[in-house]
Parts: C-alpha cells; sequence; structure tokens
C-alpha cells in the first residue's frame, strides 16, 4: 500500500513531504532494530538460563543446540533423507490441501450464501463442523487412504475447508443491500450481481480466512505426517520425540515457522492486490 | 387522454419485522405521473417516500393496491427505470470510470465501448481527472455525482431520485440541478424527485406532491406554472414562486408539528 500518495496535485516534493517521508523511514528502522533486539535478549536469556543451571535442556533444549541440530540437517541430512526433500513433501501435502480446500470452501460458501433457504438449513451444522476438533479426522483418513500423501491432503483439506467455507458464506450474508438494489436497477443479472457485486465484497472476508488457513493446512499435514507417514517434518518431530531430542523438536518448529511466514508475506501480498480500492485504515496517533 | 407512466392506485405498505411488529409506510396513496411530467415529492421525514419509489422499482411490492408502470402491473425490474438512491450506492471496489461504465456493460455493451461512453458521462458530471479515483478517496458529493452518471449513462425512461443533491454544496447544486433540467428535456424523461427543500422542489418540478406524515399519503399537490425552460437560480424570485413556496411550507408545516 502506498503511505506517501499526496493529495496535492503536482508539484514536486515539498519540505513537509520531505520530512514526513523521513520521519516513516526512521518510524520502520526502529521497529526493526526492536524486533532483532527483542530476539536477541530472549535466546540470550534463553541461553544463560541453561548455563547457570536455571532451566534443564533435556527437556528445553537450548538455543545453541538447535542451531547445531539444523545445521546438521542442512548438511547431512536427516535420518529419513535431506532436509529439503523431507520439507517438500510437508509443503506439497500442505499447498495441495490449502489450495483444494480453500477453492471448495469458497465455492460452497458463495453457492449457499446465495441461496437463502439453503443457507439457514445448513449454517448451523457448519457451526457444528466448526466446533468440532477436526484433527481427530486424521486417524481416519490414515485407516482410508493409507500412510501416502492421500491422508494427509485429506486432513488439510478438511482443516481448511470449513474455515474458509464459513467466511466465504458470512460474506456473502454481508453483502451491502443497496449495492446488490443499485446493480438490480442499472440492469444486472443474478449471475452478474453474484460476480460484480457479491463476490467483490466477500473477498475481504474470504483473504482474511486465508492468513488464518493457510496455518491450518500446515498443521493438517504436519498432524496426518504425525499420525504415521515415511516422509516430512512431521516425521521428524515424532523421531525427535522418540528419541528424546528436545533441540530435534525445536529445529523442526522452526522449519514450519520459515514456511508460514513466507506463505503469510505471500498472502499479504496477493491481499494488497485484491483489495487496494480500500481505504486506509485511520491511524490512532499518540502512540 | 394518454395512459400515465407511472400510476400508483390505493396502494399501502407495511412492513412486518421478524418478531411481528408492523410498521404501515405507506396509507392509501394515489399518485399518476404523465410521460415527461416532472414530479416532485416533499414531506416529513419516515413518511414513506422511500418506500414510494421502492415499490416503483418493484424492489419492495405493497401491501396492499396496485402499482402500474407504463399501464401494466409492476413485475420484476423495468430496464427503463433510473433510481439514484438515497445512500451511497456506488461500487467501492471499482473506480469512478468503471463505476460509470457498469451499466452499459450489464446491459451487454462490450467494454470498450461502455468506457467510452463512461468518459463522457464523467465528464458532465465534472469529474474529469478523477476517471481513477476510487470511491473513497472522493468526497460525498462526488460520490453522488458518479451516481448521477451511472444512472444517466442508462437513459432512462422513468427516472427516480431520492434527495440526490442534498449532500452537494450550494453551487454545485445549483449547476447540478440546471444540468438535470437540460438532461430531462433532452431525455425525455419522466421524473419523481423526493426531496426535503421546498424551494428544489418548486424550482424543479412541474407538480409537487406534499406527503402527510407517516403513514404517508398524498395529503395535496401543487401545479407549479413557472415557464420552461426555467434558469433555476433566477426562478426563485418571482412572486408566483414565493407565493407557491408559502402555501407548501404552511401544508408541511402542519404536518410536522405534532
Ligand atoms: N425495510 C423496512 N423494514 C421496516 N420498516 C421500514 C423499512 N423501510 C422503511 N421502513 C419504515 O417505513 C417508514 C417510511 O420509510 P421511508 O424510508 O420510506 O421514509 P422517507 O420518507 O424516505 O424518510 P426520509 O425522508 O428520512 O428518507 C419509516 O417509518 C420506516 O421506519
Ligand atoms: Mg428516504
Amino acid at each position: 500500500m502506498n503511505i506517501f500518495s499526496t493529495t496535492s496535485s503536482g508539484g514536486s516534493a515539498s519540505e513537509e513531504e520531505r520530512r514526513a517521508v523521513a520521519k516513516a523511514v526512521n518510524r520502520s528502522r526502529l521497529v526493526i532494530f526492536l524486533r532483532i533486539g527483542l530476539a536477541v535478549v530472549t535466546l540470550a536469556t534463553w541461553e544463560l538460563a541453561v548455563i547457570y543451571g536455571l532451566i534443564d535442556p533435556f527437556f528445553f533444549s537450548r538455543p545453541s543446540d538447535i542451531y547445531t541440530q539444523l545445521a546438521v540437517w542442512l548438511t547431512e541430512g536427516t535420518a529419513q533423507g535431506p532436509l529439503w526433500r523431507e520439507l517438500l513433501v510437508t509443503m506439497e501435502e500442505t499447498v495441495i490441501g490449502f489450495f483444494i480446500g480453500s477453492l471448495l470452501g469458497i465455492f460452497c460458501g458463495i453457492a449457499l450464501g446465495r441461496n437463502k433457504l439453503a443457507g439457514d438449513v445448513f449454517s448451523i451444522y457448519i457451526k457444528i463442523a466448526n466446533a468440532i476438533p477436526r484433527v481427530v479426522l486424521g486417524s481416519i483418513f490414515i485407516i482410508i487412504f493409507g500412510l501416502g500423501m492421500g491422508s494427509k491432503v485429506a486432513l488439510a483439506v478438511v482443516m481448511v475447508f470449513f474455515v474458509v467455507f464459513g467466511n466465504a458464506f458470512q460474506g456473502v450474508r454481508e453483502a451491502d443491500r443497496n449495492l446488490i438494489a443499485n446493480a438490480y436497477i442499472l440492469g444486472a443479472s443474478k449471475r452478474q450481481v453474484t460476480f460484480s457485486v457479491v463476490i467483490p465484497s466477500a473477498l475481504t472476508w474470504i483473504l482474511a480466512s486465508l492468513h488464518v488457513s493457510f496455518g491450518f493446512a500446515l498443521v493438517g499435514a504436519v498432524v496426518g505426517e504425525f499420525l504415521g507417514s515415511r516422509h516430512g517434518i512431521g516425521l521428524l518431530i515424532a523421531t525427535a520425540q522418540g528419541t528424546f531430542n528436545a533441540a530435534g523438536v525445536f529445529a523442526a518448529m522452526i522449519v514450519l515457522a520459515v514456511v508460514a511466514l513466507a506463505a503469510e508475506y505471500l498472502l499479504t501480498a496477493l491481499e494488497d492486490r485484491l483489495l487496494k480500492w480500500r481505504p486506509v485504515q485511520f491511524v490512532e496517533h499518540g502512540m | 387522454m394518454p395512459t400515465p407512466v407511472i400510476e400508483l392506485i390505493n396502494v399501502s405498505c407495511k412492513f412486518v419485522s421478524p418478531e411481528g411488529k408492523i410498521t404501515q409506510a405507506l396509507r392509501e396513496m394515489s399518485l399518476c405521473v404523465n410521460e415527461g411530467d416532472f414530479c416532485a415529492i416533499v414531506g416529513p421525514t419516515g413518511c414513506g417516500k422511500s418506500t414510494t419509489l421502492g415499490m416503483i422499482t418493484s424492489l419492495s411490492p405493497p401491501s396492499t393496491g396496485l402499482v402500474k408502470v407504463f399501464g401494466k402491473p409492476v413485475a420484476g425490474i423495468d430496464p427503463n427505470i433510473g433510481f439514484v438512491f438515497q445512500t451511497d450506492a456506488v461500487f467501492p471496489w471499482k473506480n469512478v470510470i468503471d463505476n460509470v461504465a457498469i451499466g452499459p456493460i450489464y446491459r451487454g455493451k462490450n467494454a470498450a465501448e461502455a468506457k467510452k461512453m463512461a468518459a463522457d458521462w464523467v465528464r458532465r458530471v465534472g469529474l474529469a481527472g478523477f476517471e481513477h479515483h476510487y470511491p473513497h478517496q472522493l468526497s460525498g458529493g462526488m460520490r453522488k455525482r458518479v451516481a448521477l452518471a451511472q444512472t444517466f449513462i442508462n437513459e432512462p425512461k422513468i427516472l427516480l431520485m431520492d434527495e440526490p443533491f442534498a449532500a452537494l454544496d450550494v453551487q454545485t447544486r445549483a449547476l447540478m440541478q440546471g444540468e438535470l433540467l437540460s438532461l430531462w428535456s433532452e431525455l425525455k424523461a419522466s421524473v419523481i424527485f423526493v426531496t426535503h427543500d421546498i424551494e428544489e422542489a418548486i424550482a424543479l418540478a412541474d407538480r409537487v406532491v406534499v406527503l402527510s406524515k407517516g403513514p404517508g399519503t398524498v395529503k395535496s399537490s401543487y401545479d407549479i406554472p413557472l415557464a420552461r425552460p426555467r434558469d433555476v437560480s433566477e426562478a426563485r424570485y418571482s412572486e408566483q414562486f414565493i407565493h407557491l413556496s408559502k402555501q407548501i411550507w404552511h401544508d408541511l408545516k402542519n404536518e410536522v408539528q405534532i
């Protein structure tokens, strides 16, 4: 989003504008500095607490051990094979599950949201499905689809579907009645209203749900691997757990965090592109 | 006698809330607008002016009574009707030119042609240079002008306007009123124009209809004999104008008093 866009048309950058830009740059530098500082302090405290015997590294590991574990995985590979291959397996399950789950969710959410009766009938079951812990289905999927990729993808799909579905459904229901009426008067058919009014207004909701649901897809894939698999980061964690290797668990967590962060970044970029019509939120001053 | 373009015959309109509470918005209202007529409706707030327009578009059908458009009972949205909503109804995810072009696109024109038409209309409502702004980057009055262009581009035969100029400043309003009158004579449209502003009603209309307080019904109706074409800003100083304005004001005042 362009926060530096000026309302005054034409003219070169004035002193005032330049000062505003400098202020924004300074602020973002401060934020980055504080972020790094916080990470350093946290890790140092952890390491020192282990050195002075305040925490038992057998249970809680220590940053240097985690670093060593990561280095070993990167250079020599894991017990199951090279780290990148394990990661690739997990990523594949996550991404496929994420896409299938969100596409199905968006489609069903919009279709049901546009049909009042069907929406009223189904909404209660959606609430129920959202409330029960769906990871439990992982066990069933392993029975059905076996130890391969299918069971993990299925679990990821189920994790993602209901979140996206719920948001798409809600987004369609919240679409402004006035805008819909205006579109009909301007000559739109029901189909045109769906595509040019309902979907754009539901998009804010849908994109918001995609942020959460990528994390859910990752949980689905990892838990699936955890329950039974031959490859993947989830298996890596299960193995580390079996050998009481706390550093291994933490290292795997860091790998997953990096993946989740990258996905978050991509989704935010997508959101900014699709929602560039949205006004910039008011900023609360004096913070 | 030609058939009227819009005819409301003894319509009443009730809203029933899901809890079963009934609000009556209109009672036994009759109104008739002939082809090419410019009819203004004034009335106290909540008397059912917006509801009346809604019935003509078929968006909110009447509980009893009959609404006819072009001599036929309304069934579905008539493509000849243009409606400028009281509340903001431009599409926030479309920029100005796409907002204006949407009507022709809905009606099957190809995008390039629609945009060319839209560019012309954007200029005519005085928004040249703002084609690629999004609604949130415009002022309230500018958004209203987008809504006007969006409606006019379809060249409606019936124009329903719900307080379209309420958000505009005095100068722009006078300008838009003049523009509306010239468009109206050009399109030969029949207009129902809802407003709170008695002077605006008299300056623009052939006939001013006063509604009683809610549930509304027609209280009185005044023919406005001012000559056409009118200069909106000059007309209001004539003897006749002031006399009419006093009469209508008197009618309305009795409605607003409790
Ligand atoms: N959808 C609805 N459900 C229930 N009541 C409604 C609905 N729409 C309008 N009403 C009621 O009908 C009455 C008339 O409303 P309407 O919007 O037509 O008034 P109005 O004359 O346009 O007022 P204003 O000048 O303030 O715009 C009001 O009492 C309002 O509360
Ligand atoms: Mg109204």
